[in-house]
């Protein structure tokens, strides 16, 4: 017996006896096969995807052109782990000097003044509108525009000042031209988090005199980072390869580092494969390390995942 | 000395809250249309009226969550949203206006507590970071309020592992954590499944006895009747009617207050 009886003993539903979709469909004897069918389709299809894999993998790896030993030879090279802590150490500081100001950009496209609402609106549009590369010739060049800087005390003799490309070295052009490329997305990344936030926790800060500056950072913010971990950690791992065009300005990062060594053995594709092998390692760490914040700080207190 | 003339009647104390001509429009939508109130000092008014009458947004415009397009609001002595520098009222915004607002408790339909704060963080934040009180003096008052609410052991439970009820009931005594001088309730049983109304309900009443001011917006007519001092009948953004529970709920004078009480009995 399958129809449901309420508590009077009157069935709930009555059996389907009529030539309805729902009587045929029940009638079809080929229903689960069906389904199970698509489901068979499925499988096959996943093994052949997962076979060509490998196999493309497999070929790749027995290319003579690989040449594995070099790969071997190379990988923990002195000049390599120079580079990855080059690569490494600009990740960071440019990670945390654009969330840093990111957040403050955030906090200001916000604002209810217009005109400080307006700056950070062009600043965001105006450094994701100059391809990164672009921005960091642009700084490393900027001794063309401004050949020195100096500051000169009013009604003094006192005055200082310093010769542009002897401040700005190539290093420093990566950081600055880096930081103000990525600040503009952290800004994104962390307002759209501010606005995932109800506005009911706005109003509950008010309503116990919050004022509005301590109710971003100590209500709004933490609540604001279910969103702003996933997007921030990608934009974290997009900063890591990023770095990368810094050996445009000969900045001497992990890949202007496998690219001497090879332009002095020619050995390209194992040193190519060197280079991978480590940005690979960093990010894979990096997913790990969101993974764990995600869980740390985030399934406690909100629903779901 | 005894007085030669009968002593002069005492004055009225002053009412706690006093609303003169309050209006708040959004666009086109003129939801709260010039409103005078007193509410006296541990007197109880309960606002009813049709969804979309204003009354919630008049509660709002108490403590500016929607700042008022014209009209005062003054809480205990105080014109908020406003300071007086010589001689004259000047807007305040910033900290000084949080300071005035902190005095003005607010329960939320949404309840509105604090994601990833627990329940004691959520009741001691106010005390420690708005009223000063050391670290411990705000545990212990939070711990006294959540049992006062009988949520004692679900201090260190977050919003989401609570259910409605528990969280409306945390969220009453953060309020009460403030030591306001008047409490706002902003149809504080709304959003609750029906079996838990209840227990937030009998919170109220008990916050009621204790002599708290509350102005309340709700649409459960017997806790009005049982817990009210007046009631205040809201329509399309005036006060229509307002008396004692029997006076506007039995015996309504105006018709917009008799259709209403007839729809929702």
């Amino acid at each position: 017996m399958t129809e449901q009886q309420v508590r009077d003993g009157a069935p709930l539903t009555r059996p389907v006896t009529d030539d309805s979709a729902l009587g045929r469909a029940l009638a079809a004897p080929s229903l689960e096969r069906t389904h199970g069918r698509s489901l068979l389709l499925g499988r096959a299809f996943s093994v052949v995807a997962v076979a060509a894999a490998v196999g493309l993998v497999v070929v790749l790896a027995r290319n003579p052109a690989m040449d594995w030993p070099t790969f071997a030879e190379y990988l923990f090279d002195e000049r390599v782990a120079a580079g990855l802590r080059m690569t490494l150490g600009l990740t960071v500081t440019v990670t945390v000097a654009s969330f840093v100001l990111g957040t403050v950009v955030a906090a200001m496209r916000l604002s209810r003044m217009r005109g400080v609402s307006a700056i950070a609106w062009a600043y965001v549009s105006v450094f994701r509108t100059i391809p990164l590369l672009v921005q960091l010739l642009l700084w490393f060049n900027i001794g063309y525009l401004f050949p020195s800087i100096g500051l000169t005390l009013p009604f003094t003799d006192l005055s200082w000042s310093v010769q542009t490309n002897n401040l700005i070295s190539a290093t420093t052009a990566a950081f600055i031209g880096l930081t103000l490329h990525e600040t503009a997305y952290a800004a994104e990344v962390i307002r759209g988090g501010i606005l995932s936030v109800e506005r009911g926790q706005h109003e509950a800060a008010h309503a116990i005199g919050l004022t509005r500056t301590r109710t971003l950072f100590a209500i709004v913010l933490p609540s604001a980072m279910r969103s702003i971990i996933p997007a921030g950690m990608g934009l974290l791992i997009g900063t890591l390869k990023h770095t990368a065009v810094v050996s445009y300005l000969a900045v001497s990062d992990l890949l202007y580092a496998v690219q001497l060594i090879y332009n002095a053995n020619y050995r390209v594709i194992p040193l190519l494969m060197v280079a991978v092998f480590w940005y690979a390692v960093c990010t894979t760490v990096l997913s790990v390390l969101q993974h764990l914040l995600e869980r740390h700080f985030i399934s406690r207190y909100t629903r779901g995942r | 000395m005894l007085p030669v003339h009968e002593p002069a009647p005492t004055t009225e104390p002053r009412p706690i809250l006093r609303l003169r001509g309050v209006q708040k429009s959004f666009g086109d939508v003129h939801a709260v249309r010039g409103v005078d109130l007193d509410v006296g000092r541990g007197e109880v008014v309960c606002i009813v009226g049709p969804s979309g009458s204003g009354k919630s947004t008049l509660l709002r415009c108490v403590n500016l969550i929607e700042p008022p397009d014209q009209g005062l609001v003054e809480v205990d002595g105080t014109l908020i949203g406003y300071e007086e520098r010589r001689g004259r009222p000047r807007r305040v915004s910033g900290r000084r206006l949080a300071h005035q607002v902190a005095r003005i408790g607010m329960v939320f339909q949404q309840f509105n507590l604090f994601a990833t704060m627990t329940a004691l963080e959520n009741v001691a934040y106010g005390p420690r970071r708005v009223l000063g009180l050391s670290a411990t003096e705000a545990r212990v008052r939070a711990e006294e309020l959540l049992a006062r609410v009988g949520l004692a052991d679900k201090a260190a439970s977050y919003p989401r592992q609570l259910s409605g009820g528990q969280q409306q009931r945390v969220a009453i005594a953060r309020a009460l954590a403030m030591e306001p001088v008047v409490l706002l309730f902003d149809e504080p049983t709304s959003a609750l499944d029906p079996e838990l109304v209840g227990e937030v309900l009998t919170v109220m009443e008990e916050v009621a006895r204790t002599g708290t001011t509350m102005l309340v917006v709700t649409h459960e007519m017997s806790f009005a009747r049982r817990v009210a001092d007046r009631v205040i009948f809201f329509d399309d953004g005036h006060v229509v009617e307002h008396g004692t529970p029997a006076d506007v709920l039995d015996s309504p004078r105006n018709p917009r207050t008799r259709a209403f009480l007839a729809e929702v009995r």
